[in-house]
């Protein structure tokens, strides 16, 4: 006990500049382990004397080590303990948390075991939103807490929290899991909040992330990928050729009964489509997408009466549910009712004849917001570009880049004064 | 002799349709007034007369028609030396033609005594010329060999035979008598892949062709593709076929044979300016198309744009065709190809069309043709929209400068997506972070 009460005294004393929060840093990682463990009950008391904020570092140990004793976190007054750790991590400072991330990962981990557990996913999506926020080192880094976080969000249903953490670009990865689980998680939300060309890009890159065997979480995505494949652009296009050979090679066969669902939906026969989905539905169900294919069948109608505008100027309510299949003429002008609504297709309907007229596209491209979306879009462009330009730049400074590069030219020419000039990175922009 | 048949009511409103009854036709027993048998199997020798009239006997489904057609090839085969057609044969006819037509088991007998004496002495003989290696000599009991297994109509065995004897040819001639002895067989066998194989192993000999085995190779090459539904291939190859082909290919095909296949698969095949260089002002195709003058017509009209005429024209041959041993599979996706081709045509110089008088130079109904547009507009081979309300086709224009800016934003959309993923995809690689089969996690 002694020295449990001389570690709280250093944490007290050692927060303040960086080079004590070093020492500390040093202490606390002597003291770490069993020692701490074992007394992990006693622990908590303590934690009354220290403040989240000033002694970050300190608690985080102390913290973790209660957290991850094992023993059950009941002891501990259950939801107090909660409580405790969610204002840790809304109130501690990202600076000293950084200093131990896995220790920092550690509670984050039990916080969200702990809500699943009590079925309340609700609680921890507020303080494991902080601590995204505080352990991430750039907007552009994928910490394993984004798939924690974006798993809570989905489990309460709270599809717009996670758009928070979604609409950040992500290029710096640290564990390829993390990528598959964030992308799978994100595509999912994307789909609750229909907002299916998200779902999709996200999908894709679970698809199509390199992977040198073939994983569960993959396979899942692919799965969905095919269905919001089907709503976005009603086919599903063939593997990119950088899809990884594995994944190439096997995922159709583990995703057999969605291939075939494409198939069947290629034909554009809606009967056709409603026959299959009826007799795989337990298949879809056991995969939890039963909703998704049902979406996919009710975007047929869709697609089938955006094909006859391409085709016709006017035509009958009666002609359209022949068309699509549509039982009746009142079934037919509400679908097209709500295409006209949601902007998918530019119509009018003349009830007194019965009759749909079809207009084109009245998006002129010259109103006040198209111009600015545009030039929006190329603002984003010239930036990414940007971007890439620079990744060009520090490719051809890498000196692997180099010597492999130089080794072919060298063999040509001796002299290093050519390479001065070659080696002069490309601008693009 | 014409064979009186009933047209049966169906058909003729089929043919009075236009093609919007054409499924129709070709449920109904297929009508076949017109048809000369005798006539038809005179255009043929060999075997392939037996074929036809087998087909034709099979396919007709009028009674008078097929039981001519099995007397004359009951006859025929009696000359040569097919036991087991005769078997067929005889019992298709099942003694609906008297006893002179029922199976003649003497004749079957003393057939078979003579066929296995005649085996049993080629096959000697090429045993003492295999023995003497004599290379022409082994060639010949070859050739022997296959004719006679061609003549009893063991076909596969004759194609092994004719092959064998490749090793032995030492001219071009020989290789050329080869071929041909193979393409025959493979057209009976229905090995298409084969005929198109050989043909081109004859056309590829040093030697100058004669100008006649040049057209055989010509027709049975269209022959190969038509079976393989490449048509304009097939188009190219028969209307290339010299006149030299006259009457000297009858065991495969006849010169009125030529020139339907050929312009049916112009036809459907060809744009107006091939149409017009290839089939109308070819010389030597025109002295086909002389032989059957109603095709002749069928591609003036459908050049001068008289679609109603040559569409008459295609309906009225369409029952002979259907029972045309090759022809028969591809008639209904050639008549297709031909009626869209003309009604794409027919739209293409107009802004507006008036549906009811489009209907009527089509002869077919408003709404049929309204489906017909509809299809032809999905496939993207007609820029043009419906006013179904006033049954009006209207050609569309595209709006260059909205096609240009939506089409801007779409690929600025794209990249940016695309961009994305492969920095996130190179910034993975860059670190080797590469699922792996579960490891353990590090941190």
């Amino acid at each position: 006990m002694e020295s449990l009460e001389a570690l709280v005294a250093h944490i007290q004393g050692l927060s303040g500049s960086p080079e004590e929060v070093a020492h500390l840093h040093s202490l606390l990682k002597q003291a770490d382990g069993d020692s701490l463990r074992a007394h992990a009950a006693a622990l908590l008391p303590f934690l009354a004397h220290l403040s989240p904020e000033t002694h970050s570092l300190g608690y985080l140990y102390l913290l973790e080590a209660c957290a991850t004793s094992g023993s059950n976190l009941s002891d501990f007054g259950g939801g107090d303990f909660l409580v405790t750790i969610a204002g840790f991590l809304t109130a501690c400072s990202a600076d000293q948390i950084r200093l131990a991330p896995d220790k920092f990962l550690n509670v984050c981990r039990v916080l969200k075991d702990q809500v699943m557990q009590l079925n309340m996913p609700i609680r921890g999506i507020a303080p494991l939103r902080a601590a995204v926020r505080k352990i991430q080192s750039s907007p552009e880094q994928l910490t394993p807490l984004h798939a924690d976080y974006l798993l809570l969000c989905l489990l309460a249903k709270q599809y717009k929290a996670g758009l928070s953490v979604l609409e950040d670009d992500i290029f710096e990865v640290d564990q390829p899991k993390d990528l598959f689980l964030y992308c799978y998680y994100g595509g999912m939300i994307y789909i609750g909040l229909k907002k299916f060309p998200k779902a999709l890009e996200l999908l894709h890159n679970a698809v199509t992330a390199p992977m040198s065997m073939l994983n569960a979480i993959a396979i899942e995505a692919y799965k969905k990928y095919v269905l919001v494949s089907l709503i976005v652009n009603g086919q599903v296009p063939s593997f990119p050729k950088y899809t990884s050979v594995s994944g190439q090679r096997s995922m159709k066969i583990h995703a057999q009964i969605y291939v075939e669902l494409s198939t069947s939906y290629s034909n554009g026969r809606y009967t056709d489509l409603e026959i299959f989905v009826q007799a795989n539905s337990a298949t879809f169900q056991s995969d939890n997408n039963l909703g998704l294919v049902k979406q996919v069948l009710s975007s047929m109608y869709k697609r089938n009466i955006q094909r006859l505008t391409q085709t016709y100027l006017t035509l009958s309510l009666e002609d359209i549910a022949r068309s699509v299949q549509l039982e009746t003429p009142r079934d037919a002008e509400m679908h097209v009712l709500r295409m006209i609504e949601d902007g998918e297709i530019h119509a009018t309907i003349n009830q007194k004849d019965g009759m749909v007229s079809f207009h084109e596209d009245p998006e002129q491209y010259k109103s006040v917001e198209m111009v600015e979306h545009i030039d929006s879009s190329i603002q984003r462009l010239t930036a990414l570009s940007k971007k890439l330009a620079s990744i060009d730049e520090n490719m051809s400074c890498d000196p692997a880049y180099l010597m492999k590069t130089g080794r072919d030219r060298g063999r040509f020419d001796g002299r290093f004064d050519y390479d001065d000039y070659d080696s002069v990175p490309h601008k693009f922009f | 002799m014409d064979v009186e048949g009933e047209v049966p009511a169906a058909a003729a409103a089929a043919v009075a349709n236009g093609l919007g009854g054409a499924e129709e036709a070709s449920a109904a027993p297929v009508s076949a007034e017109q048809l000369d048998v005798e006539a038809y199997a005179a255009q043929y020798s060999g075997r392939t007369r037996l074929a036809r009239l087998l087909f034709i006997a099979d396919r007709c489904g009028v009674e008078a028609m097929q039981l001519e057609a099995l007397r004359m090839a009951y006859d025929e085969i009696k000359r040569g030396e097919d036991v087991q057609l005769h078997r067929d044969v005889a019992a298709k006819i099942g003694g609906r033609l008297g006893p002179r037509f029922g199976l003649d088991q003497a004749w079957v007998d003393t057939v078979t005594r003579r066929a296995d004496q005649r085996k049993e002495k080629l096959e000697n003989e090429l045993n003492g010329y295999r023995t003497n290696l004599i290379k022409e000599s082994i060639r010949m009991g070859y050739n022997d060999i296959g004719d006679f297994f061609y003549a009893h109509g063991q076909l596969s065995d004759a194609f092994k035979s004719y092959i064998r004897t490749r090793d032995y040819c030492t001219t071009s001639k020989h290789i050329v008598q080869m071929c041909m002895n193979v393409i025959l067989v493979s057209i009976e066998l229905g090995q298409y892949a084969h005929v198109s194989n050989y043909v081109s192993k004859a056309e590829q000999t040093p030697d100058s062709l004669d100008p006649v085995i040049v057209a055989k190779l010509k027709a049975a090459a269209g022959l190969a593709n038509l079976e393989t539904k490449k048509y304009k291939f097939a188009a190219r190859k028969f209307v290339e076929t010299g006149i030299e082909l006259g009457n000297n290919y009858s065991e495969v095909i006849a010169p009125q044979d030529v020139a339907v296949y050929g312009a049916l698969c112009a036809l459907a095949s060809f744009d107006r300016s091939d149409l017009k260089s290839k089939v109308i002002d070819n010389i030597n195709f025109r002295n086909f198309l002389e032989l059957v003058p109603e095709v002749r017509e069928l591609v003036n009209d459908f050049y001068a744009s008289r679609y109603g005429s040559c569409l008459g024209h295609l309906e009225k041959l369409k029952p002979n065709l259907l029972l045309d041993i090759h022809l028969h599979e591809h008639v209904e996706t050639l008549y297709m190809d031909i009626r869209h081709k003309a009604i794409i045509q027919y739209t293409l110089p107009f802004i507006s069309v008036d549906l009811n008088l489009m209907a009527t130079a089509f002869k077919t109904s408003v709404s049929m043709l309204e489906k017909e547009l509809a299809a032809l507009i999905t496939e993207n081979k007609i820029q043009a929209r419906i006013d179904s309300h006033n049954k009006i086709l209207y050609a569309r224009h595209a709006d260059q400068r909205n096609a240009t800016f939506q089409r801007v934003l779409q690929t600025g959309n794209d990249f940016e997506r695309d961009v994305k993923s492969m920095l996130l995809r190179a910034n993975l690689l860059k670190h080797d972070y590469i699922q792996k089969a579960s490891g353990p996690r590090k941190m």
